[in-house]
């Protein structure tokens, strides 16, 4: 009972202190069963939903026989086809690259602690759009050339993952010199690299032919339509890194939002991080625009809606970001599916219909703060 | 998109991984069930692949038809609309319940083909060559695919007959005219259609030279090379939006000062029907060297039926 006033008032801080931590922790833990939620629901839709229709009754019965392997009728036989060899694929690919894309936002905006920063500032989506555009228009007259076979339709996801990979290495060794990784050249370097693959890709567009033209246009919408179990097995791999990586770089990220001098003195290994963030968000990304082309804004939508949400603490922001990216993605391609059934919508027009308005939204916020 | 194949090993295991195979083995048999000769619900995909079918009488059969089949003009109205060739869906596709799907040679992507084979879909590939030749193959193959093959033969033989007869009046030209294909007319730059076009194709049936050569697919060529190539005639497809009257085109400094310019002579007709390279390309043809060669005797008697002004307007 002889505690001194000074000593109450500290106790009383510290008790506004926790109880704001702990109304924070509770709106967290309510934003992320919401976003699950969400996500279960995406999911079921993107199983239920698409031009052949199929009854709820009739989905949960493919489901259940691919479980159990009996026999099927000739009707349910279609409707089990659809269901597990086009909607389940394509439901795990945009589960898959939506959280990729988003988490590798997040990712590159922690990084270059700049909220316009997205997964292709390191390179990977320019390198991947050049090496698609090469297949697309040489590469009728290129491939016989190869020293090995490659499948014609192989050749397209293979060359994009690979020339993503390659750009962001000669990004990352334009920008590194003595152990150390200058994020502002990286961001400079990147941004002359991309106009040069602009270019060159350009310099393909004007060779191209009518079909090639097309090709490439759709290519650059994106779409989630050829997922198949062989896709998906493919590039799973490459995603592996990132969800590692996931569970110790929130932390990190935190720290680095001080400053990387501040972080070094912290005791973060703050290249190492680097390297870490730069080639995770390289594999996965390169892989997600193998497999479903450049798909917009995604991105830096998410992270942006969510640091609104739940504040930018990075420990919880990367694995939302994943679930949200993942809903969003899966949400814009029932749409691409439904709305010109039994045609499709390249996804990038609706991902990016729904994520410029906001961006612009969010400029002009953010403009409004300053002034 | 396109797929990834990956080593066999790999697949058995995902599939055993994902408990799919015993669907896989359940789906074999289903492959056997549509072998049926006649299909009854087809999807065309393909410009001339839906304008032979709808020849050979066989409009009521299709179920489906994809964007580039814009002849006749009532199948994109009539027929629900599977989206562009190249870039098809397969559970759109299937959504039609088809029991063959015709692909015009080109269509994709291989990943939406391959499901609707695994559907148990007969799927048939129709060749696609801009050539005479090729127009008698596409009509052949049309019809062996949904059982028609006698109409197939009587279409074929009838193209053959008019194609024999605008290649007799080919045969009377003596000065080509020098003719300049262009595509549309970008800011007022026009794009012009070289080597490997179906426009260059036509060309070559009607008798004349096409200047555009020198590049492949549709360039934009500059002012100084459409004056050098001197062209003597201007062809154009008539189509909403696009001025191709002589007053619009002519007003290019380039084009008006080409001999094509000076005499004005410029020749409309609706893409489709000059390029779409089906059943009523002989058509195309004698309408083209009627307006190429109009006071060449043999190209006059080419039949009057032959010459579709009506088409050229749309």
């Amino acid at each position: 009972m002889g505690a001194s006033p000074a000593r109450a008032a500290t106790a009383g801080v510290g008790v506004t202190l926790a109880a704001a931590l702990q109304r924070r922790r509770r709106r967290t833990a309510f934003v992320f069963g919401l976003l699950m939620l969400i996500v279960a629901a995406t999911s079921v839709l993107s199983l239920g939903l698409g031009a052949v229709p199929i009854p709820p009754g009739r989905t949960l019965a493919a489901l259940w026989t691919s479980v159990t392997g009996l026999p099927v009728d000739a009707d349910a036989a279609r409707d089990s086809l659809v269901i597990l060899n086009i909607r389940l694929p394509r439901t795990l690919l945009g589960l898959i690259v939506g959280a990729t894309l988003a988490v590798s936002g997040a990712l590159m905006q922690g990084l270059f602690r700049n909220p316009l920063a997205d997964p292709g500032l390191v390179g990977v989506s320019s390198g991947a759009a050049l090496a698609a555009a090469t297949v697309i228009v040489l590469g009728e007259r290129l491939l016989p050339y190869l020293p090995f076979a490659v499948l014609p339709f192989a050749a397209l996801p293979i060359a994009a993952f690979f020339g993503g990979l390659l750009f962001t290495s000669v990004l990352y060794g334009l920008s590194s010199g003595s152990g150390r990784t200058s994020i502002a050249t990286l961001l400079l370097a990147g941004v002359a690299l991309g106009a040069m693959a602009g270019a060159i890709t350009g310099l393909l567009t004007f060779m191209s032919n009518d079909q090639q033209l097309r090709d490439l246009t759709f290519w650059s919408l994106g779409s989630l339509g050829g997922a198949t179990w062989t896709k998906v097995a493919t590039i799973l791999p490459a995603f592996i890194p990132m969800a590692i990586a996931l569970s110790f770089l929130g932390r990190s990220l935190n720290a680095l939002s001080l400053g990387e001098a501040e972080a070094f003195h912290l005791g973060l290994p703050v290249e190492r991080i680097k390297r870490i963030v730069i080639v995770v968000v390289a594999l996965a990304v390169g892989a997600a625009v193998a497999a479903a082309g450049v798909i917009g804004f995604v991105g830096i939508v998410v992270p942006h809606l969510l640091r609104l949400a739940i504040g930018a603490n990075h420990k919880v922001l990367l694995p939302a970001s994943a679930l949200l990216g993942a809903a969003l993605l899966l949400g814009s391609d029932i749409l691409a599916r439904l709305i010109v059934a039994p045609a499709e919508l390249p996804i990038g027009i609706l991902t990016a219909a729904i994520g410029a308005p906001f961006f612009l939204w969010l400029l002009l916020a953010r403009r409004r703060m300053v002034t | 998109m396109t797929d990834i194949i990956a080593p066999p090993l790999s697949r058995r295991s995902l599939l055993h991984v994902t408990g799919l195979s015993a669907l896989f083995i359940a789906l074999r048999p289903m492959a056997l069930l549509a072998q049926d000769a006649s299909p009854q619900r087809i999807v065309a995909v393909g410009g001339a692949v839906t304008e032979t079918l709808y020849a050979l009488g066989a409009e009521g059969r299709i179920v489906g038809i994809d964007t580039t089949s814009l002849y006749p003009p009532s199948a994109l109205k009539d027929k629900p609309n599977v989206g562009y060739m190249r870039q098809l869906s397969a559970e759109g596709v299937l959504s039609l319940s088809p029991d063959s799907v015709l692909v015009s040679a080109g269509s994709g992507p291989p990943a939406a083909l391959k499901l609707l084979e695994e559907a148990g879909v007969r799927l048939v590939t129709i060749p696609d060559t801009p050539t005479a030749a090729g127009i008698i193959e596409k009509i052949h193959a049309i019809g062996r695919a949904t059982g028609s093959e006698a109409a197939a033969a009587r279409l074929a033989s009838d193209v053959e007959t008019r194609f024999a007869a605008v290649a007799k009046a080919r045969e009377t030209v003596t000065k080509p005219v020098k003719a300049l294909f262009v595509l549309a007319m970008q800011n007022g730059r026009p794009l012009i259609a070289g080597t490997g076009t179906a426009a260059d194709g036509m060309i070559a049936l009607a008798g004349a030279t096409n200047v555009g050569a020198g590049f492949s697919g549709y360039k934009a060529m500059t002012d100084e090379a459409i004056i050098t190539a001197a062209p003597d005639v201007v062809v154009m497809m008539a189509r909403e939006g696009l001025h191709a009257d002589p007053d619009t085109v002519f007003a290019n400094a380039a084009l008006s000062a080409t001999p094509a310019g000076a005499a004005r002579r410029l020749v409309t007709a609706d893409g489709h029907w000059l390029l779409g390279f089906g059943p009523r390309t002989p058509e195309a043809v004698a309408y083209l060297m009627q307006a190429f060669y109009p006071d060449l005797p043999a190209v006059k008697a080419l039949s009057a039926s032959e010459h579709l002004p009506a088409a050229a307007g749309r």
